[in-house]
């Protein structure tokens, strides 16, 4: 009993003293508070809540913030259906812009059943690990290391490893986040508009016979392409043929159709297409390593 | 790099010795070469010159394929202040310039030169030069002309490093004999046989950059390398040796000026912030020795060892000597799975045998056929919060704290725990009872960093 009224004087402080704070508070709300546009967390509301950045604004909300200004255009988060961003363009009374699709492309094609392995790489299975340990184990300085950083890094599961050790990107699950762009240590993968439908799947800056003898599928930077495209649209950089997607109206698969060893390829349907030139590859097993 | 030896921290002997705290002491398996006098290799028939093998940027080549060179004239320039010149190491022909493996990894441009076979490659560049003649300036420049980098394994050009900001005053220069990585002796032979021309050049040094005092340091089992150096220290007493505890990584530019002068150096600071002037002994001898003749630096002193080798030894090859080359001629029968250039703590293990010695390359290592179940990796445990990370690091950084966040992939926080002083020593991936992968870890975790901050921009 004397234990109680011990409590008395205490729980009456601290009840006066919740009070007088919560009255602070009150004020506080009324003086201070901050008037938001109640149409940011309604078009946040309508947003995939990915947070993954492709638009280039840090999350979903800072984005919302962006269309409610009229600063951003809501094509621009493509995690959206075309529906969701409609209906967004729809309750903020603007017209919605056609954005065309990207998607992330990888400049590579080396499988372990068509590029040789100098050295079997057995440390931790990162890219970027591997590329700090006397690059990896691959015969080619420049392509894929195939050991799944992209994969890692894709939040939304576009991105998937063969059974060659090489990526695929599922251009439906794909956003165009840039994470992979980042994440890939030899920076393979781009980002392209779907139209871009020419595509120069390699990187290596060896020459001739030196690529062949790394690679099967590498360019060997012989010019047909090149001498093939309508004036403008290619030119030869550093062994490699560069494609100027300024003009990527000119380009058609007329183009591939002389490269010899299918390195340029034509991207249409979710196909990749080769040449009729290009040789052709029946080998499902890895090389052996150590074949230089 | 892990050892064949159960990874744990002895506990420190007391040897009454200066040293810096934390650190580890692995085996250092150094009876291999330490009791073998320095010696020449033949030529190769063919030197793979890397245009990048230093710190900056690459060397940019005035021969041109085809092109005839005598041993020891320039044939790539420094491009600016951050490079150096390449000269040619043997007398022969340029064959061509193009893409070549590296120690790291990814290619580099080199110049390919075939040796002439019959040529007595006699060093006809350069002309002797009184060194005490030249002012600081000067001398510095032909330390860039000498095409001079830290030959300790950094490749830091030398010169860029004796031109401290302005506002630093340098008053003692450290010379670095400490050479803590195991198996390695090339520094300790040099000590032994060439230590009149580790005093000029550090002379050379201390007048180059306004030094009053010099230390040569040295770990204590090295003991016989400082009394050969003691025999012919200038009467002055302005260099002094000083032998220091053997500890890994003892030879660090922080750890070596706590241990000899006891300065700490800052982080993210130069040397030069706390008036210190760090060289290795390979470089101050190739300083000694170069400078007075007006020569490049052509070859240098790589230390072939470890037990899948059968001749092993400290020989002095050209600059661009193949790795296989190299092992072909002392008996090495491609019976290793792998092979190291440096040591086994920081070095790289090298995934062709096609890769050159270049400046920094101080050692190859290969492991013996029956040690290659005990380097392969491990399993890997989760950690225990066991501390020993913590207790070896001699940055006093938390390996533990950095490693968890990198295999959670949250990099960007890594920064607030100072990742980037980290010089990736491995002491934490020695000690670590888990067989976590430390410091590639933290590699990954630094170049990620890179990559995230590039495409920040």
């Amino acid at each position: 009993m004397d234990l109680l009224l011990q409590i008395w004087p205490a729980a009456l402080f601290m009840l006066a003293l919740g009070v007088a704070l919560a009255v602070v508070i009150a004020l506080a709300l009324r003086k201070l508070h901050v008037q938001e546009d109640p149409r940011i967390d309604e078009v946040e509301e309508m947003l995939p809540h990915a947070n993954c950045g492709a638009c280039g604004y840090p999350g979903c909300r800072p984005f919302a913030e962006a269309i409610v200004k009229g600063e951003a255009p809501p094509s621009k988060c493509t995690v959206n259906s075309a529906e969701g961003n409609a209906a967004i363009a729809d309750f903020m009374g603007i017209t919605l812009e056609e954005q065309e699709k990207v998607v992330a492309r990888l400049a590579c094609q080396g499988g372990t059943h068509v590029a040789k392995m100098r050295a079997q790489y057995a440390g931790l299975p990162s890219c970027r690990a591997a590329v700090a340990t006397g690059g990896g184990g691959k015969a080619c300085a420049w392509g894929c290391l195939g050991l799944g950083d992209c994969e890692v890094s894709c939040t939304f599961d576009a991105i998937q490893m063969n059974e060659f050790g090489l990526p695929v990107v599922d251009e439906d699950k794909c956003v165009a986040c840039n994470d992979c762009v980042i994440a890939c240590p030899l920076d393979l993968f781009e980002l392209h508009p779907v139209s871009h439908k020419l595509w120069v799947a390699c990187k290596s800056l060896a020459e001739g016979d030196q690529a062949l003898a790394e690679c099967e599928v590498a360019c060997n930077a012989c010019g047909r392409c090149v001498m093939d495209a309508p004036v403008g649209l290619m030119r030869m950089e550093n062994n490699l043929p560069v494609i100027d997607y300024a003009k990527n109206d000119l380009a058609t698969p007329n183009i591939i159709e002389r490269c010899p060893t299918g390195a340029i390829v034509w991207l249409e349907n979710k196909q990749v297409i080769k040449g009729s030139k290009a040789k052709r590859i029946v080998r499902k097993t890895p090389l052996p390593v150590g074949v230089e | 790099m892990p050892t064949t030896e159960t990874p744990t921290t002895p506990p420190t002997p007391p040897t009454g010795l200066d040293t810096f705290a934390h650190g580890v002491h692995p085996p250092d398996n150094k009876h291999y070469t330490a009791g073998k006098p320095i010696t020449r290799l033949p030529f190769p028939a063919e030197l793979t010159l890397l245009l990048s093998q230093h710190f900056g940027k690459p060397s940019v080549p005035v021969v041109h394929p085809g092109q005839e060179v005598v041993r020891g004239e320039p044939i790539a320039k420094a491009d600016g202040f951050m490079s150096v010149p390449l000269h040619a190491p043997a007398t022969g022909v340029i064959k061509r310039i193009d893409w070549a493996p590296t120690q790291k990894g990814p290619r580099v441009p080199a110049i390919y030169l075939t040796v002439s076979p019959g040529d007595s490659q006699e060093i006809l560049y350069g002309a002797p030069r009184e060194v005490e003649q030249l002012d600081p300036k000067a001398i510095i420049q032909a330390i860039q002309d000498a095409g001079l980098v830290g030959l300790g394994g950094a490749a830091f050009p030398t010169h860029v490093k004796m031109s401290p900001p302005p506002d630093h005053h340098v008053d003692t220069i450290l010379i670095n004999g400490c050479e803590c990585e195991p198996y390695l002796t090339t520094d300790h032979r040099l000590m032994l046989e060439q230590p009149e021309d580790l005093i000029k050049g550090t002379q050379i040094i201390m007048r180059a950059m306004g030094a009053e005092r010099a230390v040569i340091g040295t770990e204590s089992n090295k003991s016989d390398a400082a009394e050969a150096i003691r025999k012919v220290l200038p009467p002055d007493g302005s260099i002094t040796v000083k032998v220091v505890e053997t500890k890994y990584p003892q030879g660090a530019e922080k750890m070596l000026a706590k241990a000899l002068v006891n300065r700490e150096i800052p982080s993210g600071q130069y040397p030069s912030s706390v008036g210190l002037g760090v060289f290795n002994v390979a470089t101050t001898v190739q300083i000694g020795q170069l400078l007075p003749m007006q020569r490049g630096v052509i070859e240098r002193v790589v230390t072939v060892t470890g037990p899948g080798v059968a001749k092993p030894g400290n020989f002095l090859v050209p600059i661009g000597t193949p790795l296989g080359f190299i092992l072909r001629r002392l008996g090495y029968h491609g019976s290793a799975k792998y092979l190291i250039m440096g040591g086994p703590m920081m070095g790289d293990t090298v995934s062709s045998l096609d890769v050159p010695v270049t400046k920094g390359c101080g050692g190859i290592l290969v492991p013996r056929p029956e040690e290659i179940d005990a380097l392969a990796p491990r399993r890997q445990y989760p950690c225990i919060n066991c501390g020993r990370c913590v207790e070896a690091c001699p940055l006093h950084l938390n390996p533990a704290l950095l490693g968890r966040l990198a295999a959670k992939r949250q990099y960007e926080p890594m920064m607030d725990h100072n990742l980037m002083d980290c010089f990736e020593c491995g002491c934490c991936s020695y000690v670590c009872p888990s067989s976590i992968p430390l410091v590639q870890y933290f590699r990954v975790s630094k170049s990620m960093n890179r990559s995230l901050k590039a495409a920040a921009k």
